[in-house]
């Protein structure tokens, strides 16, 4: 059972055996164990690996000998002899001695005390998201050492070949430890702009789960849970900083609407027609609430702003009833933060509640007029439905042909056949 | 764990006047010596523009050599600091403070460590 070496693929071994209490445990514990371990041996590839083994061991041991009392604790001091073993065997001179200094001074978990794993968690989740790292790399390094997603679910939930995304995930674990990016969480003022970082990172994830339009839908579904999980981790190990506690809101709020969203062949509904009462009103009210308390810090931030614009619909009983104005200026404190020509769109479509469809059209036309948004389906959408209402038929179908013609979704290029077919 | 940050300036910009020119000699003495007093610095250098750069290439055992830069750039490496940081954070703390990095990039490089060496 020697650990081979990098890079080669890291499934879960207890999916194929079924064991309920090992495959719990790895879902619980392993994150934080390879989270520990990767501090000490600043190295995250070896941290998989040991823990890994303990694992493989827990498979051998635990069917015959029972399930430990602690089976946390057990399967960290496993791993973590594994690794003091393994630097034993590869490591010399002073790297070995620094190394094993390390691995003894996060202590060795007493197997009766699972509150002495320390939980380095948000170190792991700042190195995997350092901005040296390429976007891309960040997201995949997340989901492979915090969520436990294997190299194959990555690869097939971002849509890339599985060679390729085994070869980013090997990059980025090799700059991680050559470059000596640190397994800490940022100290000083470079914090806030990191944590930055992390949020985005976790919010792509989320996205990724939430907005993509292919792909299967049960690996759609579990990147947003995993994303749902790493907020609330995030929310727990900083509770002090809004745009976390927004960012938890935000996923929250969004999420509660997923059995509303898809249709029986797993098409998008829109959120003005969907049925309401679907929403996860739990999920709601705890995003209502994480949002108010992110807000009380007065701080403007991408996610509260988000958040609170998930939450203007939340709140609403329906599509006509929503606060389209303080929709509008949710979007304009957006606007006031990052410039963007979705954005100004998702704007001007609310506009065109408020003010009506002229100046809604004018609003969309300005949104698209640097033609940021010629290959983008919602901006024929926006533009179609608005020219409709305004009798334009005409060219109210040409723009949702465009729309036909660009989206990839059969339920969305149903919708747009009969728009076209009602006119 | 040594990194060399490596100082690129902008071609294109305009010439410094001697006030600036007097300036930015000023901030680099003071970054110098702040490495130096935070015990982080092992070596460095400022380099000439590339105008005064040869490039020498062996090929099947003869020498080649030309006038000019190894390659014709948007930037130019203007010189180098070598410092000892515990991690690339620190070292990319120092970076940010040198004061090329106000005008043009610093690339921060891990040195490669082969025992032996």
């Amino acid at each position: 059972m020697e650990a081979s070496r990098s890079g080669r693929s890291w499934t879960f071994p207890a999916c194929e055996i079924g064991d309920a209490a090992i495959e719990e445990s790895f879902r619980r514990d392993a994150g934080r164990a390879i989270a520990s371990l990767s501090r000490a041996l600043r190295d995250l590839d070896r941290a998989e690996d040991a823990v890994q083994e303990a694992y493989l061991l827990a498979l051998e041991r635990w069917p015959r000998d029972g399930v430990p009392a602690q089976p946390s604790a057990w399967i960290y001091a496993t791993a973590r002899n594994r690794a003091i073993d393994r630097i034993r065997r590869e490591q010399r001179g002073a790297e070995k001695h620094e190394t094993l200094a390390r691995l003894e001074a996060i202590g060795e978990a007493s197997s009766n005390d699972d509150g002495a794993i320390p939980d380095d968690r948000l170190s792991l989740i700042f190195a995997c998201c350092h901005p040296s790292l390429n976007l891309d790399a960040r997201v995949a390094l997340t989901l492979r050492s915090l969520c436990g997603l294997t190299t194959e679910e990555i690869a097939d939930a971002f849509l890339v070949p599985h060679a390729t995304m085994a070869q980013r995930l090997v990059r980025a674990k090799r700059k991680i430890r050559d470059a000596a990016i640190p397994f800490a969480v940022p100290e000083g003022s470079g914090l806030p702009e990191r944590l930055d970082d992390v949020c985005t990172v976790i919010y792509l994830i989320f996205n990724q789960g939430y907005a993509s339009t292919s792909g299967a839908q049960i690996v759609r579904d579990d990147l947003c849970l995993e994303a749902i999980r790493l907020a609330r981790t995030l929310a727990a190990l900083a509770p002090r900083e809004p745009e976390v506690l927004a960012l938890l809101a935000l996923v929250l709020l969004a999420h509660a609407r997923h059995k509303a969203r898809a249709d029986a062949l797993g098409g998008i509904i829109s959120l003005e027609v969907q049925n309401r009462s679907l929403w996860d009103r739990d999920a709601i009210s705890e995003g209502l609430q994480l949002l108010q308390r992110a807000a009380s810090y007065g701080r403007d931030g991408q996610f509260l702003l988000q958040a609170a614009l998930a939450a203007e619909h939340a709140r609403a009983a329906d599509w006509a009833s929503t606060d389209w104005r303080r929709i509008v200026a949710l979007y304009d404190g957006l606007l006031g933060l990052a410039p963007s020509a979705v954005t100004a769109l998702n704007r001007a479509a609310a506009l065109a509640m408020v003010d009506g469809p002229e100046a809604g059209l004018t609003a969309v036309e300005r949104a698209g007029q640097d033609g940021e948004l010629d290959e983008y389906y919602p901006y024929h959408a926006s533009r179609g439905e608005l020219l409709r209402r305004l009798g334009r038929t005409y060219e109210a179908a040409a723009s949702f042909r465009a729309a036909l013609a660009l989206s990839k979704n059969e339920a969305q290029q149903r919708f747009f056949e009969d728009k076209i077919a009602t006119l | 764990m040594q990194y060399a940050c490596l100082i690129y300036d902008p071609v294109d910009s305009p010439p410094p006047s001697p006030e600036e020119k007097q300036q930015v000699f000023g901030e680099y003495m003071k970054f110098s010596e702040d490495v130096q007093k935070a015990g982080v610095i092992r070596g460095g250098a400022p380099l000439q523009p590339t105008d005064t750069a040869t490039t020498v290439r062996v090929r099947k055992g003869e020498r080649l050599t030309t006038d000019g830069p190894f390659a014709e750039t948007k930037e130019w490496l203007a010189g180098f600091y070598l410092l000892e940081c515990n991690n690339l954070d620190e070292a990319l703390a120092w970076a940010a403070k040198i004061p090329g990095a106000k005008y043009g990039s610093i690339e921060v490089r891990p040195l490669l460590d082969i025992p032996g060496m």
